[in-house]
């Protein structure tokens, strides 16, 4: 017979097992990698939520009580005697208006001693690693500062949920955002859950296969596919400008110059609708496609109407489906800023919204004001807020997955 | 016994129960729907209608013309300058830098999903990448601020990489559509049937052969529409530029300094006090319409080419 290919054949083998090996190695990596960057980008906001700061006051709490005690063991009298002593009389006025000093609770006192007396100042902040890497270092640097204080911080903190937005990164905090965000969503849902469930009914179990639902199908797909700041040009144009009468409420008697221009919850919760409207559409009629024929046939064969058959058969068999659709809407529509900063939403609100008609503001829109402020505390505070986002989201989610896994049958 | 004359069944009554009826409640709630229906042609037809009419005034303003708009180098309407280039050049330098990052993994991640990993492997890893992809794009502009910015700076020195650059937002913009394409991908990947795999294995390919010769053609279409969404998204992303790519037009191929890309650019105007009819307001809708139409045909283009290269059916 011929020449022997064995060896040829052998070494071949050889380099291509390798190039296997090297090719399994890259893939894994490359998974590997993937995962890191979700660690790293978690990690890097956990880090800057936690830390040392260095707080510096107007008058310094120690100054205001005697030796060996601190303001949370005075009592009341003491309190408001040195809130009358150093506060200027037309704020004193303003502060009793309604009750006197002495009758306000001694946690209040200490609040107010600290908001209008003390004053505390942030001088300097340290992100988590730094404050465990570089202890002496930087108790050494506080050290030489006057009247300055360290404390070791969480920016995430009751507090920071409770508290209304203020120019002070210390007590200032997310509640005005976070109502705004659950009113703007509220509207939003509203809207765009009936609207999408009924698109998704029409196109399942009215509309044929024609030429129009054809184009309505397409058309969904690629309304999905807009970029979010379009439609935040969409309702500039039309919500805020086009129906200013009606967003700003001047319909109903709400009138007040700062929303006069429509730049009001309204508007911002229509905006997201649309912006949620075909991801809603799509997961809908996901899940009434997946209700079996036989069902639909068996109703119709007990003779109910088209609607009969939806409404007792089809409906409830893929509601759990349309509802997890629904809540994935509201976890995108959370996390949505980019449309809410064109249509207006303002920078600085502290007054919780009255109602529908009120200016907004929005959790992530908050985030990326602090983000975008040159101080660092800012940053630090918008990492904390940032984690009270992802904790919404996270516990939004995991709720969607409940539902999906408890009620799912088909 | 039944007597003859009592009719077991009463022909009027009958047909008049079999009649069609005229259900007026069914046809109303069948012409809700139908509206309901026409609600997104209705959105579609707004965006394009509404955009179209704002930026009008600037399209037919005496100042404008369409090759200088184009071409133009120069972004500063104040002074009548419409070139919408620089701004076209921060989105894509992003865009590039974005796809750089995200093909590579997001495609090496969906190899190693569907032809390597175990089935438990890939339902742990497959729900983390899907966390990846829910997490709000403003926390990822404010990594790419607080973590990649510095990061590049201690990596390339302080003079060379400026606060705001389109690399750090591109970087992240990759991190963020990864998850998008890995997803898709393996989706495109693991519709490739079996049989296919397999007569590859009977001819003694080894996986990765089988992976680039037999299952990566099969399944090209998918991966074709995968990275064609991922680059719409990343040019309509917003937040991550705002925060980090830079304020200011600025027509510049340094990918470390910092340029104002179209959604960056709306998005500092836009929340300014802007007055309506104003040369900035009508210009901006000008950009949109642009932006909608470039991220329109890119999404169509995805979806004709999983329609006309599907190879396996």
């Amino acid at each position: 017979m011929g020449e022997n290919h064995a060896p040829v054949f052998i070494a071949n083998l050889v380099s291509r097992n390798r190039s296997e090996r090297i090719w399994k190695n890259l893939l894994q990596i490359s998974t590997l990698i993937g995962i890191i960057f979700l660690i790293v980008l978690l990690l890097n906001i956990i880090n800057q939520s936690f830390g040392y700061v260095a707080i510096g006051y107007r008058v310094p709490p120690a100054k205001l009580v005697g030796p060996g005690q601190t303001l949370e063991n005075l009592d009341i009298p003491q309190l408001a005697g040195i809130l009358r002593q150093r506060v200027s009389p037309g704020l004193l006025k303003q502060l009793e208006n309604d009750t006197p000093l002495e009758q306000f609770s001694q946690v209040n006192l200490v609040n107010l001693v600290m908001a209008k007396i003390a004053k505390p100042e942030v001088v300097k902040t340290w992100s988590f690693w730094q404050s465990l890497s570089m202890r002496e270092e930087i108790k050494q640097e506080v050290g030489q500062l006057p009247e300055t204080r360290l404390v070791f911080f969480s920016w995430v903190r009751p507090d920071l949920v409770s508290n209304s937005q203020s120019s002070n990164p210390l007590i200032a905090g997310v509640r005005t955002a976070l109502l705004g965000s659950l009113w703007i969503i509220l509207i939003a849902i509203m809207v765009a859950f009936p609207l999408g469930v009924g698109t998704a009914i029409y196109l399942e179990e009215y509309a044929g296969d024609n030429h129009i639902s054809k184009v309505i199908r397409t058309n969904i797909n690629n309304l999905a596919g807009v970029p979010s700041i379009i439609y935040g040009m969409l309702g500039l144009a039309v919500f805020v400008r086009n129906l200013a009468q009606l967003t700003s409420g001047a319909w109903l008697g709400f009138s007040s110059p700062e929303t006069a221009n429509g730049r009001t919850i309204v508007s911002a919760g229509l905006t997201l609708a649309l912006l949620v409207l075909p991801l809603i559409i799509i997961n809908a009629r996901e899940a009434i496609k997946s209700v079996p024929d036989t069902l639909r046939q068996a109703s119709y064969g007990i003779g109910a109407t088209r609607w009969q058959t939806i409404w007792h058969h089809v409906l409830p068999n893929s509601i759990p489906g349309i509802l997890t659709g629904t809540i994935l809407a509201i976890s995108r529509a959370l996390g949505e800023s980019a449309p809410l900063v064109v249509i207006g939403a303002s920078t600085y609100i502290t007054v919780d919204p009255a109602n529908v008609f009120s200016r907004f503001t929005a959790l992530p829109i908050q985030i990326y004001q602090w983000t975008s402020r040159p101080q660092a505390e800012f940053r630090n505070l918008a990492a904390g807020a940032i984690l009270v986002l992802l904790t919404l989201l996270l516990s939004i989610n995991a709720a969607a997955i409940v539902l999906r896994n408890r009620y799912k049958r088909y | 016994m039944i007597p003859s004359q009592t009719k077991l069944i009463d022909e009027k009554v009958t047909s008049q129960l079999l009649k069609k009826r005229n259900r007026l409640g069914e046809r109303f709630i069948e012409s809700t729907l139908v509206f309901c229906g026409f609600i997104s042609i209705f959105i579609t037809l707004g965006i394009v209608f509404e955009l179209g009419k704002e930026a009008l005034p600037f399209f037919s303003s005496t100042d404008f013309k369409l090759i200088k708009f184009l071409t133009g180098t120069t972004w500063q309407p104040q002074i009548k300058l419409f070139g919408v280039l620089p701004l076209v050049m921060a989105t894509l330098t992003t865009t590039v830098i974005a796809l750089l990052i995200a093909i590579p993994f997001g495609i090496g991640i969906a190899i190693y999903l569907s032809e390597y990993a175990s089935v438990k492997l890939r339902s742990t890893i497959k729900p983390t990448l899907e966390i990846l992809a829910g997490i709000p794009t403003v926390v990822y502009g404010y990594f790419a601020l607080s973590f990649v910015t510095p990061f590049l700076r201690v990596l390339f020195g302080k003079d060379v990489v400026e606060i705001y650059n389109t690399a750090s937002a591109g970087i992240v913009m990759g991190i963020l559509i990864l998850p998008l394409i890995a997803s898709m991908s393996e989706d495109a990947l693991a519709a490739v049937p079996r049989s296919l795999r397999e007569a590859a294995y009977g001819l003694g390919a080894t996986k990765i052969e089988t992976t680039y010769r037999v299952v990566i053609p099969a399944a090209i279409s998918g991966l074709a529409a995968a990275i064609i969404v991922g680059i719409s998204r990343a040019i309509g992303e917003t937040m991550i530029v705002a925060l980090a790519a830079g304020a200011g037009p600025k027509f510049t191929f340094n990918p470390f300094q910092g340029a104002e890309t179209m959604t960056g650019h709306i998005v500092r105007v836009s929340g300014g006090d802007l007055s309506y009819d104003s040369i900035d307001y009508n210009s901006l809708f000008g950009i949109s319409l642009l932006l909608f139409f470039m991220t329109l045909s890119l999404n169509m283009l995805s979806q004709w080419v999983v329609r006309k290269l599907s190879e396996v059916k």
